[in-house]
């Protein structure tokens, strides 16, 4: 239907023409449209209902600072490319480029989030680019910007947001050496693409600016190139904002009707889509750029009624050009308020500038346009720490002694004139190469001191107090915030345009303050009487528009969220059913469970193999760190609080680390294998912790030390075998390792051929039982695995994961570090003084001495009982004491400490835990409760050994 | 994302990095000699400058070595990278 189309003209194709469904109704629109321009073309006028007041809203802008014409996006399910199109829940209509088939339907109100939306499972992908030059924004300034660096021989990026480069250029009429501007933006961009270092990105946006010129932009895909997008990150040596300038709206009465639009916007329609917004307009305006917008639209075919001017002189040259087309102008009057029919403006009311607000006459019209001078777009400018000062002459806030790292160029640093906008950018681009050593032959001259005229104060506070009701005088249209609502701010005593904002939610909506912010300001100084110089700006935060999550997260989710490690033997233990547990990136195998077993059936099984047989546990993920070089006794014995100087070669030793100030920071087994070389083992989820700790230490505090560390985590497979039949299982795998306690004692190792491979074995017990952990390279881990498993079937061998490894160790009181440990933990509170020399220095060995650490009532580890027998305590759970003997229960209850390890026992054919409790050692005997919700569970505190105190087992 | 010079690899993006707090405090060699205040001062205190701070780094994504940046904690602008126990630079006024 297209009534509102014209006939020539426009940068869309009306030889393609496209079909949509916006709020249930079918349209036809063109390529080349943007949803909002191909419904005004069909004489859409009223687009959605108001946030909370209701109002009827329409189109008010032509990009990004879109206020009113939200919509969601409904892609055809069905379609052949419906991966590409992802449901979009909130967009502006004014940047969505029509597609066939596309459905929209306007947000009304508060909206609402509809459940079972599909995600967005577009392709989104991250790019990395560095370059000398980023230009941002290819308006006037961005492009001979981009052209004078480019031309030095920089590299260079210009990126835009919009699907075509040109900026402002594409909505207006204006010429450059007399020939159409179009003209020159064509030829300015062959150049550009002929540049083999030269990169250029349209639909895409900067969204931020972070340190040392870390530019990310999201540039999107229209669903017919695969849709999705990529996020660009950006490394520039400098940087032109060349972002241009957003119109400000009015405020008057009435200012939100239907057909009331910036003037800018509706000039773009005209000229890049086609379409005219309305039939008859009033123009209410404080600047030139009104007119030049005016004409072009009256040329076009849209009926001006009246160009409003707030000025008392309209300048001669416009004069004129109104004359000529006999259009009248009111100077020295401004629009004080709207008539509305049908949701939609009927007519502009006007008064004196200078008078008392009285409408004098009403004028006609369809449209309403207003421009209220331009507010440069310094987001990304401020956002990186650029500083900006208000100026009185153009009513915005503009750039203030940038950054020579980050320019601002052309109407972002509030420039007006094409002409001088276009030589600002050359200017800017040819000091960004200079900068960097490239040379632009002759400097292009940035454009003289500018003197605009300045525009009049047309805030409503204090030079036209009676413009209306404040109530009906909309500052931020889409929060459906008023002037009555700051002046209730600044009544309620706010001062700081931060608390307006806050308590208004001005500027706070999708479009950011756009449209809003600079008026919000204005407006607040003047209710506070003081000048919008002093009174600052709100801070601006990335990102500049809205950025999908899924486009943030680009390929990086589901599986590829983060790598995942798995242990040689992990094909193994998937085929068997093992239920998996995450330890840091490991896949561990938790427990085996067999058909119909639960969890507890199952480590109940698997406990009582490892104690009453034989089991056998894949610890390949335990973390080995190869430590060489004459120095390396001396190291380990400054890092671990033990001693390992004296640790003989074939033997290992238990050692605890802390941090300096006396904190268990890790713990595990070394093994000494020449005078010269250790292999450390560390907790699973440690390593890569410990490793950086030990090359800290010895890069910068002790680089004297002739050590290396080596990472082997990899590199080895290891397999426990556990349990009273351990030794009769590795016998028949090992026929040649002698094995009696004699030859191989507890804390030994040996190199041995094991199922006829290499292996290392060690006789070490996290579980009390006699155990022996054989290691061979991870190539024959499976194999290893596999040769066990067979070998002891005549014992039963039982495969067991880490749950049945927790409550083995746990039974014998071993702690895990991380787990009954918090960073905040002694090896004294953990009673482990035998694991502490007294003879050495070591780290964190003064710390145990501060007085804080030798508090008698520190937190102890100790055990609990719960009274019932099968009660299993939450890991966590907050203790406290109650009772008899006690004082009477005080509010807040104080926490004794907290279970740090609890499980079920079938050794003890009970439940146990490990907590770690205030004065706990003290304690032992006692009662302490464990509040449960809305109960109380009383637990008797033990020692934190429950199993073989003798430690009797583990020499079989 | 801040760009930080690795005196082995050049300059990296900050995620490559580990950050290591304030340099050249150095491990007293004697801790028993220190009264509980001044261990107390080793462990916890630091300079917390607006300004300049020399501060340790390590290119825990790369070559994994530990070096010292002076750098501005307001600005965020990287003077220098220098290597452990090399005198802090000196900042040309």
């Amino acid at each position: 239907m297209n009534s509102h189309r014209l006939r020539t003209g426009g940068r869309i194709d009306r030889a393609h023409p496209l079909t949509f469904t916006f709020d249930g109704t079918v349209h036809t629109g063109y390529q080349g449209d943007t949803l909002a321009s191909a419904l005004l073309a069909n004489g859409v006028r009223t687009f959605t209902t108001s946030l909370t007041h209701g109002r009827p809203r329409g189109i008010y802008a032509a990009g990004v600072d879109e206020p009113n014409a939200l919509v969601g996006l409904h892609p055809d399910p069905h379609a052949p490319d419906a991966a590409a199109r992802p449901a979009e829940p909130m967009t502006q209509a004014t940047v969505t480029e029509l597609y066939d088939g596309l459905r929209a339907t306007s947000l009304r109100g508060k909206g609402r989030l509809e459940a079972g939306r599909p995600g967005d499972h577009g392709r989104h992908d991250a790019m990395h680019a560095h370059c000398d030059v980023l230009v941002v924004g290819a308006g006037p300034a961005g492009l001979t910007a981009a052209r004078t660096a480019a031309s030095t021989g920089a590299r260079v990026v210009l990126l835009d947001e919009q699907p075509e480069m040109g900026g402002s250029l594409l909505g207006t009429r204006e010429h450059i050496a007399d020939r159409p501007a179009l003209e020159w933006v064509r030829h300015a961009l062959a150049e550009l693409a002929g540049r083999a270092e030269t990169t250029l990105l349209t639909r895409t946006t900067a969204v931020g600016c972070y340190d040392h010129n870390y530019v990310v932009a999201a540039e999107r895909r229209l669903p017919a190139a695969g849709g999705g997008g990529r996020l660009w990150q950006i490394r520039a040596r400098r940087i032109v904002f060349a972002t241009g300038a957003h119109e400000r709206p009015l405020l008057f009465a009435d200012n939100d009707r239907p057909g009331v639009m910036l003037a800018g916007a509706a000039r773009t329609y005209a000229n890049r889509y086609g379409t005219l917004p309305g039939r008859r307009a009033v123009v209410a305006a404080n600047n030139d750029s009104a007119y030049a917008a005016a004409l072009e639209l009256a040329d076009a075919g849209l009926e001006i009624a009246r160009i409003v001017d707030a000025r008392d002189h309209v300048p001669p040259y416009w004069a004129a050009r109104c004359a000529d087309r006999h259009i009248d102008v009111s100077a020295g009057h401004v629009v004080v308020g709207s008539r509305g029919g049908d949701g939609t403006v009927t007519a502009a009311l006007l008064a004196a500038r200078e008078g008392d607000g009285t409408a004098s006459s009403a004028a006609d019209c369809d449209l309403l346009l207003v421009s209220g001078g331009w507010n440069p777009a310094v987001q990304l400018h401020t956002q990186s720490g650029g500083r900006t000062r208000y100026d009185e002459r153009l009513c915005c806030h503009v750039p203030h002694e940038p950054d020579p790292r980050r320019r601002v160029a052309g109407a972002a640093r509030g420039l007006a004139r094409l002409g001088d906008c276009l030589a600002d950018g050359a200017a800017a681009g040819a000091d960004a190469a200079s900068d960097l050593g490239l040379s632009a032959g002759q400097t292009p001259q940035p454009p003289g001191a500018w003197e605009p005229a300045p525009l009049p104060p047309l805030w409503p506070l204090p030079a036209c107090p009676a413009a209306g009701d404040p109530a009906a005088q909309y500052v931020d249209m889409q929060r459906d915030a008023t002037l009555a609502d700051i002046e209730r701010a600044v009544g309620g005593g706010m001062r700081s345009v931060e608390h307006v904002k806050r308590y208004t939610t001005i500027g706070t909506a999708h479009d950011q303050g756009r449209t809003s912010g600079v008026t919000a300001a204005a407006a607040t100084a003047g209710v506070l009487g003081v000048p919008v110089a002093e009174l600052g700006t709100t801070t601006n935060r990335p990102p500049y528009t809205p950025v999908p999550f899924a486009l943030l997260a680009g390929r990086a989710r589901g599986r590829l969220h983060d790598p995942v490690r798995t242990t040689p033997l992990h094909a193994w233990h998937l085929a068997r059913g093992a239920v998996f547990e995450n330890v840091g990136q490991w896949k561990r195998p938790r427990y085996y469970p067999r058909p119909g077993e639960d969890m507890a059936t199952a480590v109940d099984r698997e406990c009582r193999a490892a104690r009453e047989g034989v089991a056998a546990m894949d610890v390949s993920t335990l973390g080995k760190i190869d430590i060489q070089g004459p120095d390396a006794a001396e190291f380990l014995n400054r890092v671990y609080t033990g001693g390992f100087a004296k640790l003989r070669v074939g033997s290992c030793r238990y050692g605890v680390m802390c941090t300096a100030d006396g904190m268990v920071f890790d713990d595990g087994v070394t093994m000494r294998l020449a005078e010269d070389r250790f292999q450390m083992s560390t907790t699973t989820g440690n390593a890569a912790a410990v490793l950086d700790w030990l090359e800290e230490w010895l890069q910068t505090e002790w680089p004297q030390l002739r050590v290396f560390c080596t990472s082997v985590t990899e590199q080895w497979a290891g397999v426990a075998v556990v349990g009273p039949r351990a030794r009769a299982v590795l016998a028949r795998l090992a026929p040649q390792l002698p094995l009696e306690n004699g030859d191989f004692p507890f804390m030994a190792w040996r190199d041995a051929e094991v199922a006829g491979l290499p292996a290392r074995v060690a006789r070490i017990s996290f579980s009390g039982e006699l155990a022996f952990e054989v290691y061979v390279s991870g190539w024959d881990g499976a194999a290893l695995w596999e040769a066990v498993l067979e070998t002891g079937a005549v014992e039963g061998i039982t495969p067991y994961g880490t749950e049945t490894m927790h409550v083995l160790r746990a039974e014998k009181g071993y702690v895990i570090v991380g787990q009954d440990t918090d960073g905040s933990v002694t090896p004294q509170d953990l009673g482990m003084d035998w694991a502490v020399s007294t003879r050495k220095d070591f780290i964190g060995r003064r710390s145990h001495r501060r007085p804080d650490t030798s508090r008698p009532d520190r937190k102890h580890l100790v055990g609990l009982l719960p009274w019932d027998t099968g009660e299993l305590l939450p890991e966590g759970s907050h203790l406290v004491c109650a009772g008899s003997g006690e004082p009477e229960a005080r509010t807040p209850v104080p926490s004794l400490g907290h279970v740090t390890s609890s499980y079920r026992s079938a050794a003890l054919g009970r439940t146990f835990a490990l907590a770690l409790v205030r004065g706990g050692r003290d304690r032992i005997g006692g009662t302490v409760h464990v509040a449960l919700g809305d109960r109380t569970v009383a637990a008797q505190v033990t020692e934190p050994v429950f199993y073989d105190r003798e430690g009797s087992r583990r020499d079989g | 994302m801040q760009l930080i010079p690795c005196p082995w690899c050049g300059d990296r993006d900050e995620v490559e990095f580990h950050y290591g707090g304030q340099a050249h405090l150095v491990h007293p060699a004697d801790p028993d000699a220190l009264s509980d205040e001044e261990w107390a001062g080793y462990l916890f205190l630091r300079d917390n400058p607006a300004g300049w701070f020399a501060e340790r780094w390590s290119h825990a994504a790369g070559c994994r070595r530990w070096f010292n940046v002076l750098r501005h904690t307001v600005t965020h602008e990287v003077y220098g990278a220098y290597l452990p126990g090399e005198p802090v630079p000196v900042i040309a006024s």
